[in-house]
């Protein structure tokens, strides 16, 4: 982060300056100490205690992450949000682009633009209500669409080989078109000019996509990809709304799991610990995925 | 326009209409089922207009028929009050989000134009606590709050997004160091000290961010369910996506009361389609990632 070097400024570099700069930083760094930076660390302490909130706090050093290895409810959440993100990676990604790429496609496409986005705009609970009465299996629209096909209906939401790829499904359509509009903010950055020459030459479509879009939107896609998979492991809400972790705890996901003991069972130490574990899972496939995107780099 | 042109472009016609569909039919079907008396739901008539029109979803989730009335069409008798949560979500986001966005931005502009030690270290810092998955904090400041007396208070709800957000810091700060410099020194040789230069230069230049960044503040609080659901669970100060995850809880398995969920989830669509529908396109336009790369 190197900027610009200003004389007329530099000049302006006094003690006093200091002063002026603390009073236009000190409301939103109290915030940040109070509510971002203080809580982390606390969070840290508290996972080394034994504590329900109304007895003192009991330190119990490693105890609660013992106790989390050993706990298979703690390790069904971690496969399930596993499962979750694999479902939901891929799919979004690839219809994003596929989006991302009609929208380049047409010509004028804020209409198409702004429609996409409003699924993004919606609250995840509203969300979830939607795709609860649109997924219904007595009365939901889908399900009678299926049934006009000739097809049976689906218990999407209610059975516990299809509950999590339509969970997946309902986040991927809530952020497809976020998704897209990335994307497509990336596609505007080339130049048209770079792939044509390719078709001119005789590639195919498909084959210049692969070859000089796909490269070019390296970076985008990587931006795209890293946020997801970071946000995809923290999804809550629409499995609170739609399934509450059913049926038979095959949508119990990570933050689920953290929530019910923290705030129902009040085991705050344990609840605690499994966040900061979630937290380090998150570092670790953060770091793990942008080394994996700079390593593709030299091809 | 040829004919062969015509053709090439009809998949992406096809291709257009279908994305339409699949991203508005939801919502809309949302709306029509609010319109749908209960009985008519349940016997599922798939009608792309209500079978016959009704408003008395909507009447029985604000609370404007009594319990009878309310079980003989369906719902489950239970007091809702929509009315209160709706005015409790509009207070909620209204005070966070002037609040925070003013914050952030006296914030973004010392770290864009102000020199003090420590300043890029500070700041790499709010960027990093992006990374942070949000419930590792939640449990603390849950405690916080608890330990403060402000459980089910307006303030506990809105204090950790009141004074900032790490992202309002990122995305103001990015738009300040865009801004030319010359209007500024001009404005300091004339002896406007920096509190003038950031009020009356800088938040007017910079009014198209500051709304963006204000619409999305907005509608990020008007749509968060977890925090307020750990702090606010009491009906005095209950926002309106609790009171949805409340009311869902409530209705019975077997024959849910789908008419009134479905206009209880209408009200809470409805602040951010309007805002969708005057600020759309300078959503649309700030979204994008070169402000990361």
């Amino acid at each position: 982060m190197t900027h610009r070097s200003d004389f007329a400024y530099r000049e302006h570099y006094k003690p006093g300056n200091s002063l002026t700069a603390l009073a236009f930083i000190l409301p939103s760094c109290l915030g940040f100490i109070v509510f971002f930076a203080v809580p982390l660390f606390r969070g840290i302490v508290i996972s080394f205690t034994d504590w329900d909130l109304l007895c003192t706090a009991k330190f119990i050093g490693l105890e609660n992450y013992k106790k989390l290895f050993l706990d298979s409810e703690f390790w069904n959440s971690l496969w399930v949000t596993f499962q979750y993100v694999l479902w939901n990676i891929p799919i979004q990604t690839v219809i994003a682009m596929v989006i991302a790429l009609v929208m380049r496609g047409i010509k004028s496409s804020s209409l198409l633009r702004g429609a996409m986005i409003v699924p993004w705009l919606l609250p995840n609970v509203v969300v979830a209500l939607l795709a609860l009465a649109v997924l219904d299996p007595a009365i939901g629209i889908v399900n009678e669409g299926l049934k006009a096909l000739g097809l049976h209906p689906l218990g999407f939401l209610t059975t516990t080989q299809l509950a999590m790829p339509s969970i997946a499904g309902i986040n991927t359509w809530k952020f497809m078109g976020y998704t897209a509009l990335i994307i497509f903010a990336g596609l505007q950055a080339i130049p048209r000019e770079v792939e044509e020459a390719a078709l001119i030459d005789g590639a195919t479509g498909w084959t210049a996509f692969r070859k000089i879009t796909l490269p070019l939107l390296r970076p985008v896609l990587a931006f795209v990809i890293v946020t997801s998979v970071i946000g995809s492991f923290q999804v809550y809400d629409t499995v609170a709304i739609a399934t509450r972790g059913g049926p038979v705890n095959s949508t119990w996901v990570m933050n689920f799991f953290i929530f019910k003991n923290a705030f129902e069972g009040y085991q705050m130490g344990y609840a605690t610990a499994a966040s900061i574990l979630l937290f380090f899972l998150l570092v670790g496939v953060g770091f793990l995925q942008i080394r994996m995107m700079r390593a593709g780099e030299s091809d | 326009m040829t004919k062969a042109k015509w053709t090439s472009k009809l998949p992406f016609i096809l291709i257009t209409a279908l994305l339409l569909f699949i991203s508005l039919f939801p919502v809309y079907w949302v709306v029509r089922m609010s319109l749908t008396p209960n009985k008519q739901i349940v016997s599922g008539s798939a009608t792309l207009l209500p079978p016959s029109f009704t408003a008395t979803n909507y009447q029985r989730v604000l609370g404007l028929i009594d319990s009878a009335t309310a079980v003989k069409l369906g719902g489950s008798g239970q007091k809702i009050n929509f009315l209160r949560f709706l005015f409790n979500s509009i207070l909620v986001s209204t005070i966070v989000t002037l609040s925070q966005v003013l914050f952030s931005a006296a914030g973004a502009y010392a770290f864009a134009r102000l020199r003090f030690p420590g300043r890029d270290k500070i700041f790499s810092l709010y960027i990093s606590a992006l990374m942070v998955p949000s419930i590792v904090m939640m449990i603390p400041n849950f405690i916080l709050v608890k330990n403060l007396g402000w459980l089910n208070t307006y303030m506990g709800i809105m204090a950790p997004a009141l004074l900032m957000t790490p992202y309002a810091v990122f995305f103001l700060r990015q738009f300040f160091l865009g801004i030319n410099r010359e209007l500024e020194e001009a404005a300091y040789i004339d002896g406007a000290g920096k509190l003038r230069i950031f009020l009356k230069i800088i938040l007017p230049i910079s009014s198209s961010s500051l709304a963006t960044l204000s619409v999305i503040t907005f509608i990020t609080q008007w749509n968060d369910y977890m925090w307020p659901l750990i702090v606010g669970k009491d009906e005095k100060v209950r926002l309106l996506t609790v009171a949805l995850g409340v009311f869902r809880s409530q209705t019975p398995q077997g024959s849910p009361d789908w008419g009134g969920l479905m206009a209880g989830t209408t009200l809470a669509i409805i602040p951010t389609l309007m805002l969708f529908i005057v600020f759309g396109k300078r959503i649309v336009n700030s979204i994008n990632f070169s402000g990361f790369r």
